[in-house]
C-alpha cells in the first residue's frame, strides 16, 4: 500500500488515514482531494516500475517519435477509459446531472487502478487486453498478476455498492455516521435536520475499489507463488 | 412412487402454499378484542370509588359537548397544519391553534394507514390488525362497539356526508348521509363539493347532534401529483374556509343556547413523501388532530406546542364528551386537556371511567393481568380516589383536597398510560406453535425441492419418491407418534390462544402425518443422494460441466438478493439491487459476446460464423458451451481479420451493441419512476410528465408508445388478432382520453370527463377476444397432440392479449414502461439468446431477473401504498369484487407476469423448431 510510505504528521483521533500535511485532510470529509492524491500516487509508481523493470522489451523500435506516439496514445485511452467508467456509472444509477465531478472522479481512479497497469504493461492494444482477460489468455505472471488485480479492483467496486440502500438508522450506523459526521443521503439529512452535509455518494465505491486494488496486490504474488507448479506459460 | 416432475412441482406448491397460510394466520396477529358487544350493553357504568362514606354518583356524567362536528380530512398529515404550509394555507386554523379556545396534538396512526382501518380506530379506538387491509376495498358493516353505535343508542342525531366506507361500516346508523366515492382517484374537485353542498343547509338547522363530514379530495391529490404538489396549497385554504364557515355557525349558535359545542379537525393517516400511504414512514403516520371548543379556556400569551398523542385516544374522548361510555375494546386514555376545564371530582370520574375500561379489556385479554403494572397502578389509583372522595364529602380543607387530588389525577393519567401501552403492546403478539408447524412444512418441501432438482430436471423429467419404502415407514409412524405426542402436550399447556391448536384432531392428525411423510422423503432422498455420490466418485470418468462466468453470476446474484431480504432497507429499496443486478447481467453478457465475437473471429473464421447463423437458422449441430471456453485458447489467437459479408456485418453489429441498448432503456426507465423510501421524492419523468402542464407532452408520449407497442407485437400474431389488437390499443388511447388523461388533437377545449367505461369495455372485448382465440390454440393443440406449432401460436396470442390488457391498465405516463419491456424481449430473443445458445435455465433465471426488475420500474415497491387501485376500476360502473381484484393485481404484477408468459411463449417456440435445439437444454 503506497501509504505506508508517507509519514504520520499528526493522526486525528478514530480517523485511521494519515493527513499528509493537509490542512483540515480526511478521506471522508475532503474525499476529492484524497481521490486525486490517491490515482496521482498510483499513476506515479505503476510507470516507476515500467520504467524500472521493463516487464515486456520486446519492442525493438525504439524511436523517439514512436514513444511519444505511444505515450498520447495511452493518454487517449485512459481519458476514453474514464469516459467509459463514467457512462457505466451512470447506467448503474449514478446521478446523470448533479455530482458529475464526484462520478468523474470516481472513474478516474477506477481507470488508475485497472486501464493504467493494463497500459502499461500491453500498452495500447485491445487485443491484448481481450486476451488476458480471457480464460486461459495469460502468458506471464505480470499478466497473471494484472488480470487477478484489475479483477479483484472491479469486484471490490461492485461489492462497494452495497452499502448504498442502507437507511443508516440502525445505532452501529448511527455511531459511524455522528462519528465522521457524515450523512448518507439527502433523506437523512433533512431527518437530522444538518444544514451542511458532505457528500457521501462515491465513497463506498471508492473504498471498495481500493480495498479491492490492494487485496489484489496482495493475493497475486501469493496466488502465483501457490501456483507455481502449475504454471507454464507458451512463449512466443 | 414415480411422479413426473410437473406433477411432483405441482404437488410441492400446493404443500407450501398451505404451509404458507398456517404460518401467516399466526403470523398476523388476533386483534384486541372486549367480550361484550354492543347488543347486551346493560352493564351500567362503574359507580364512583369510595373508602368508608358512599357516593351515589353512580349514573354516567351527562356530556361536556351539546353538539359535536368532526371534520376528517383524508391524508391530513401533521405538517399541512403544524408546519409553514399550514401558516401559509390555513391561516384561520392556525389562529385557532395558537391562540384560540382549542387544544391541538400530533395524532399517531398506527398500522396499516389505510382509510377504513384508521376510522375503525377512530371511532372504536381499538387497533385493527392487518387483515382489514384486505376488506379496506369492501367494508363490512363494524359489529365492536363504537362511538357511533353508543351515539345512536343514546338517541343522538348523527348526519353523515363524505367518504363511503363509513356508510358501509355503520349502515343505518345516520338520519341522513351522502356517500362519496374514493375509487376515481384523479377526481378532487367533486369529491369535496359532494360534501361542502350540503354544509350550509345542516349548519342552519338544529336538529342534529353529530356532523361527521370526510373530505377525500386531499388524499387524493396526494395520490395523483404528491405532497409537494401547488394542488395542495388551494386544496388546505378550501379546507380552511369550510373549518371557519363550520367553527363561525357553532358560535353563532353557542351565543343563543351558552351551551359549548365540540369541533374536531382530524386526519385519518398521513401522506408519504410520494404521495401514498399504507406503509410506516413518519410522513404517514403523523396526523393532525384539534379540538375547538369555546369550553376550552386559555390565557392569553400561552403558547403550546402540539403534544404527540395516539389516534385511538379519540374515541374515549369522544364518548365522554358526549356523555357515552367508552367504547369496550379501546385501547385509548382520555385527552386529558379536553376535561381540564371541569372541575376536580368529574375530572378523576372521567379518568376512573376510563381506567375501568381499560383494566376490563386488559382482565380478558391477558391471562396474568394482575402481575401487570399498569393495572396494579389502576388498583392503588382507586383506593386513593376512594380516599379522596372521602375527604370531599366531609369537606374536608380545600388545600390537602388539592393537593391530594393533583396526586389521584397524576397517578390515574400514569396508570392509564401504561394501561393503554400494554394493551397495544398485546397486539404484536404472535402464534409462535402456528407459525413454527408452517416453517417447518415450507422448509421440508424446499428441501426436497432442492434434493430432488437434479432428477427432476434430467431428461425422462421423472423421479423416484421414496414414500412407500418399508425401512422407511418405521420412521414415519415414529415421527408421527412423537409429533403428536408434542401436539398434544402443546396445545393443552399453551396459555395464550392457537389457531392451529384450535383445528379439529383429525386436521391436526393429517397435518402432522404430512409433515413426517416429507421428512422420511427428504432423509431417503439424502440418503440416496449419498449412495450416487459414492458410485459418482469412484467413476472419474463422468466428465464434469464447468461453469461459466454467466452462470456463477446467476447463482450468486439469485443467492445474494435472498440474502440481502435480511436487512430492512434493503427490502425498502429492493429495486435498487434488482437493477443493480441485470445491469450486472447486461454487462456480463456484454462480456460474453465480446469474447465470442472478436475472439473467436481471429482465431476461426467458420466457427465464428455460427454465431450468426443463429439468426437465420438454428445451426443443427450440437454445441457444447464447455467445449467453445476450451477454444480459447491463446495460442490460437492469430492472423490476419476475417472477412464479414455486409449483412452479417449488420446483425454483427446489433449484436454487439444490444447490451449498450438495454442497459440504456434500463436507465431511462429507472429515471421514470422513483420508488422505494429514500430516493422516493426526487423528482423523476414520471411526475414531470403527469403534471397538469404537460399534457400535451404525455398525449404524443402515449400515443408513440401504443405505436410501438403495436408494432412490436404484430409480428407474432395471426391477421384477426393483429386487427383486434390495433383497434385495442386505439380504444385504450380513447380511453385515457376520456376519462382525461391525454388530449385528442382534435378537439382541445371538450372539458367533460367521463368514467370512460364503454371505451373501456371496448377493449376488454378485444382482450377477451385475443386470450380466446390463444386458448382455443391451446386446447387444439392438446387434442391433436403432435402439433407442436399451433401450441405456439396460441402461447404467442395469449401473450398479446395480456400486452393489450397490461396497455388498457397502466397509467399513460407508464406506456413507454410496456414499450421498453416489449422492445428488450425482443432485442434478447434475437441478438442475444438465439445467437449465444443460453441453455433454459439460464434464460428462466434472466426472465426472473427481468420481470422482478420491471416491477419495480412500473413504480411499484414493497409499500402497499404504491398499489394502484384506480386500474381495479377500468371498465366498471360499479364495485365488484373479483373483477376489481383480479385487474388491480395484474395491473401491479403486469411486469413480472409479462415476462413470464414471454418466457413460456419463447421456450415453447424454440422447442417447436423443426431440429430445435431441445438436445442442447439441460
Amino acid at each position: 500500500m503506497p501509504l505506508s510510505a508517507s509519514p504520520a504528521a499528526h493522526t486525528r483521533p478514530g480517523i485511521f488515514i494519515p493527513s499528509f500535511f493537509l490542512e483540515n485532510f480526511s478521506i471522508l470529509e475532503t474525499h476529492l482531494t484524497w481521490l486525486c492524491i490517491c490515482s496521482v500516487f498510483v499513476t506515479a509508481v505503476n510507470l516507476l516500475l515500467y520504467l524500472v523493470v521493463k516487464p515486456n522489451a520486446s519492442s525493438k523500435r525504439s524511436s523517439l517519435s514512436y514513444k511519444v506516439t505511444r505515450f498520447l496514445k495511452c493518454c487517449i485511452y485512459f481519458l476514453m477509459s474514464c469516459f467509459f467508467f463514467h457512462v457505466i456509472f451512470v447506467l448503474y444509477g449514478a446521478p446523470l446531472i448533479e455530482l458529475v465531478l464526484e462520478t468523474f472522479l470516481f472513474a478516474v481512479i477506477l481507470s488508475t487502478f485497472t486501464t493504467v497497469p493494463c497500459l502499461c504493461l500491453l500498452g495500447p492494444n485491445i487485443k491484448a487486453w481481450l486476451r488476458v482477460f480471457s480464460r486461459n489468455g495469460v502468458t506471464s505472471i505480470w499478466e497473471n498478476s494484472l488480470q487477478i488485480t484489475t479483477i479483484s479492483s472491479f469486484i471490490g467496486t461492485w461489492l462497494g455498492a452495497f452499502p448504498i440502500p442502507l437507511d443508516w438508522e440502525r445505532p452501529w450506523q448511527m455511531a459511524i455516521e455522528r462519528k465522521y459526521k457524515m450523512c448518507t443521503s439527502l433523506y437523512v439529512c433533512t431527518r437530522h435536520g444538518a444544514s451542511h452535509c458532505p457528500q457521501v455518494w462515491p465513497i463506498s465505491c471508492t473504498l471498495g475499489a481500493t480495498f479491492g486494488y490492494v487485496a489484489g496486490l496482495v493475493i497475486s504474488p501469493l496466488w502465483i507463488y501457490w501456483n507455481r507448479k502449475q504454471l507454464t506459460y507458451k512463449n512466443h | 412412487m414415480r411422479l413426473g416432475s410437473g406433477t411432483f412441482a405441482a404437488c410441492c406448491v400446493v404443500i407450501e402454499v398451505l404451509g404458507v397460510a398456517l404460518f401467516l394466520r399466526g403470523f398476523f396477529p388476533t386483534p384486541v378484542r372486549s367480550s361484550s358487544r354492543t347488543e347486551h350493553q346493560a352493564e351500567p357504568p362503574a359507580p364512583e370509588p369510595s373508602a368508608g362514606a358512599s357516593s351515589n354518583w353512580t349514573k354516567l356524567p351527562p356530556p361536556l359537548f351539546r353538539k359535536v362536528v368532526i371534520m376528517l380530512i383524508d391524508g391530513l398529515r401533521d405538517d399541512f397544519v403544524f408546519g409553514s404550509k399550514g401558516v401559509k394555507f390555513m391561516p384561520y386554523t392556525t389562529y385557532l391553534v395558537e391562540k384560540g379556545a382549542s387544544h391541538s396534538f400530533v395524532a399517531e396512526a398506527k398500522l396499516p394507514t389505510v382509510t377504513m382501518p384508521r376510522i375503525k380506530a377512530l371511532m372504536t379506538g381499538s387497533l385493527p390488525g392487518f387483515i382489514d387491509v384486505v376488506r379496506n376495498l369492501n367494508s363490512p358493516a363494524l359489529l365492536e362497539d363504537n362511538v357511533i353505535t353508543q351515539a345512536k343508542a343514546a338517541g343522538k342525531r348523527i348526519i353523515f356526508y363524505g367518504d363511503e366506507t363509513w356508510v358501509k361500516l355503520f349502515p343505518r346508523h345516520f338520519v341522513e348521509y351522502d356517500g362519496t366515492t374514493s375509487f376515481f382517484v384523479s377526481d378532487y374537485t367533486e369529491v369535496d363539493d359532494n360534501v361542502t353542498r350540503h354544509l350550509d343547509k345542516v349548519l342552519k338547522r338544529g336538529d342534529w347532534d353529530v356532523l361527521i363530514l370526510h373530505y377525500l379530495g386531499l388524499d387524493h391529490i396526494g395520490h395523483v401529483s404528491g405532497p409537494s404538489s401547488p394542488l395542495i396549497g388551494h386544496k388546505l385554504r378550501e379546507m380552511d374556509s369550510i373549518l371557519m364557515k363550520i367553527h363561525t355557525s357553532l358560535l353563532s349558535e353557542e351565543r343563543e343556547t351558552l351551551v359549548p359545542n365540540l369541533l374536531v379537525l382530524c386526519g385519518d393517516h398521513g401522506m408519504s413523501e410520494t404521495g401514498g400511504h399504507g406503509a410506516s414512514s413518519v410522513e404517514e403516520l403523523n396526523t393532525a388532530l384539534i379540538l375547538i371548543s369555546s369550553a376550552f379556556e386559555r390565557k392569553p400569551g400561552d403558547i403550546r406546542r402540539p403534544k404527540h398523542v395516539q389516534q385511538t385516544d379519540l374515541a374515549a374522548t369522544l364518548a365522554i364528551g358526549l356523555g357515552l361510555p367508552i367504547p369496550g375494546s379501546s385501547v385509548g386514555s382520555l385527552l386529558f386537556p379536553t376535561v381540564e376545564g371541569r372541575p376536580v371530582r368529574e375530572q378523576l370520574r372521567f379518568l376512573h371511567l376510563n381506567a375501568v375500561q381499560l383494566s376490563k379489556l386488559l382482565q380478558e385479554n391477558v391471562p396474568s393481568y394482575t402481575k401487570e403494572p399498569g393495572f396494579e397502578q389502576f388498583k392503588m389509583s382507586e383506593r386513593l380516589h376512594g380516599n379522596w372522595i372521602r375527604l370531599y364529602l366531609e369537606e374536608n380543607n380545600s388545600e390537602v383536597l388539592f393537593n391530594l387530588g393533583a396526586k389521584v389525577r397524576r397517578q390515574y393519567l400514569d396508570a392509564l398510560r401504561t394501561l393503554s401501552l400494554s394493551l397495544s403492546r398485546q397486539v404484536a403478539q404472535y402464534d409462535i406453535y402456528s407459525m413454527l408447524v408452517g416453517t417447518v412444512m415450507v422448509l421440508e418441501v424446499l428441501a426436497l425441492l432442492l434434493l430432488s432438482i437434479p432428477q427432476a430436471l434430467s431428461s425422462e423429467a421423472e423421479l423416484e419418491v421414496p414414500l412407500w419404502s418399508p425401512v422407511f415407514s418405521l420412521l414415519f409412524y415414529l415421527m408421527f407418534l412423537v409429533l403428536s405426542a408434542l401436539h398434544v402436550i402443546v396445545c393443552t399447556s399453551a396459555e395464550s390462544s392457537c389457531y392451529f391448536c384450535g383445528l379439529s384432531w383429525l386436521t391436526a392428525g393429517g397435518v402432522m402425518a404430512l409433515i413426517s411423510a416429507l421428512l422420511c422423503a427428504v432423509g431417503s432422498a439424502l440418503a440416496k443422494m449419498f449412495a450416487d455420490g459414492k458410485f459418482l466418485s469412484k467413476n472419474p470418468a463422468h466428465p464434469k460441466a464447468r461453469w461459466s462466468e454467466l452462470d456463477v453470476l446467476i447463482l450468486l446474484g439469485t443467492m445474494g438478493h435472498v440474502l440481502s431480504l435480511g436487512a430492512s432497507s434493503f427490502i425498502e429499496e429492493e429495486h435498487q439491487t434488482w437493477y443493480f443486478l441485470i445491469n450486472t447481467l447486461c454487462l456480463a453478457l456484454c462480456h460474453e459476446i465480446y469474447r465470442n465475437c472478436f475472439l473467436r473471429d481471429d482465431c476461426e473464421p467458420q466457427q465464428c460464423s455460427h454465431v450468426e447463423e443463429g439468426f437465420v437458422s438454428p445451426a443443427p449441430a450440437l454445441q457444447d458451451r464447455s467445449i467453445r471456453c476450451n477454444m480459447l485458447e491463446p495460442h490460437r489467437v492469430s492472423k490476419g481479420p476475417t472477412s464479414l459479408d455486409t449483412l452479417r456485418g449488420y446483425e454483427k453489429w446489433m449484436v454487439l451493441a444490444s447490451p449498450w441498448v438495454i442497459l440504456t432503456c434500463c436507465r431511462l426507465l429507472r429515471s421514470l419512476n422513483q420508488t422505494g423510501v429514500q430516493w422516493a421524492h426526487r423528482p423523476d419523468l414520471g411526475h414531470w410528465l403527469t403534471s397538469s402542464d404537460h399534457k400535451a407532452e404525455l398525449s404524443v408520449l402515449a400515443a408513440l408508445s401504443l405505436i410501438v407497442i403495436f408494432a412490436l407485437v404484430q409480428r407474432r400474431c395471426s391477421l384477426t388478432s393483429k386487427v383486434a389488437m390495433a383497434l385495442g390499443l386505439l380504444g385504450v388511447y380513447c380511453y385515457r382520453a376520456a376519462i382525461g388523461n391525454v388530449l385528442f388533437p382534435w378537439q382541445r377545449d371538450s372539458k367533460d370527463i367521463s368514467k370512460g367505461v364503454i371505451e373501456a369495455r371496448f377493449v376488454h372485448v378485444f382482450v377477451l377476444g385475443i386470450l380466446f382465440t390463444g386458448t382455443k390454440d391451446l386446447l387444439k393443440s392438446q387434442v391433436i397432440a403432435a402439433d407442436f406449432t399451433i401450441k405456439t401460436v396460441g402461447l404467442w396470442e395469449i401473450y398479446s392479449g395480456l400486452v393489450l390488457l397490461a396497455a388498457l391498465l397502466f397509467r399513460p405516463h407508464n406506456l413507454p414502461v410496456l414499450v421498453f419491456s416489449l422492445f428488450i424481449q425482443t432485442i434478447m430473443t434475437k441478438f442475444i439468446w438465439k445467437p449465444l445458445r443460453h441453455d433454459a435455465a439460464e434464460i428462466t433465471i434472466m426472465h426472473y431477473w427481468f420481470g422482478q426488475a420491471f416491477f419495480y420500474f412500473q413504480g411499484n415497491s414493497n409499500s402497499i401504498a404504491t398499489v394502484d387501485v384506480s386500474a381495479g376500476f377500468v371498465g366498471l360502473d360499479t364495485y365488484m369484487e373479483v373483477p376489481a381484484m383480479f385487474l388491480t393485481a395484474f395491473a401491479t404484477f403486469a411486469g413480472p407476469v409479462l415476462w413470464a408468459s414471454h418466457l413460456v411463449s419463447f421456450l415453447s417456440s424454440e422447442t417447436s423448431l423443426p431440429g430445435g435445439r431441445t438436445g442442447t437444454w439441460l
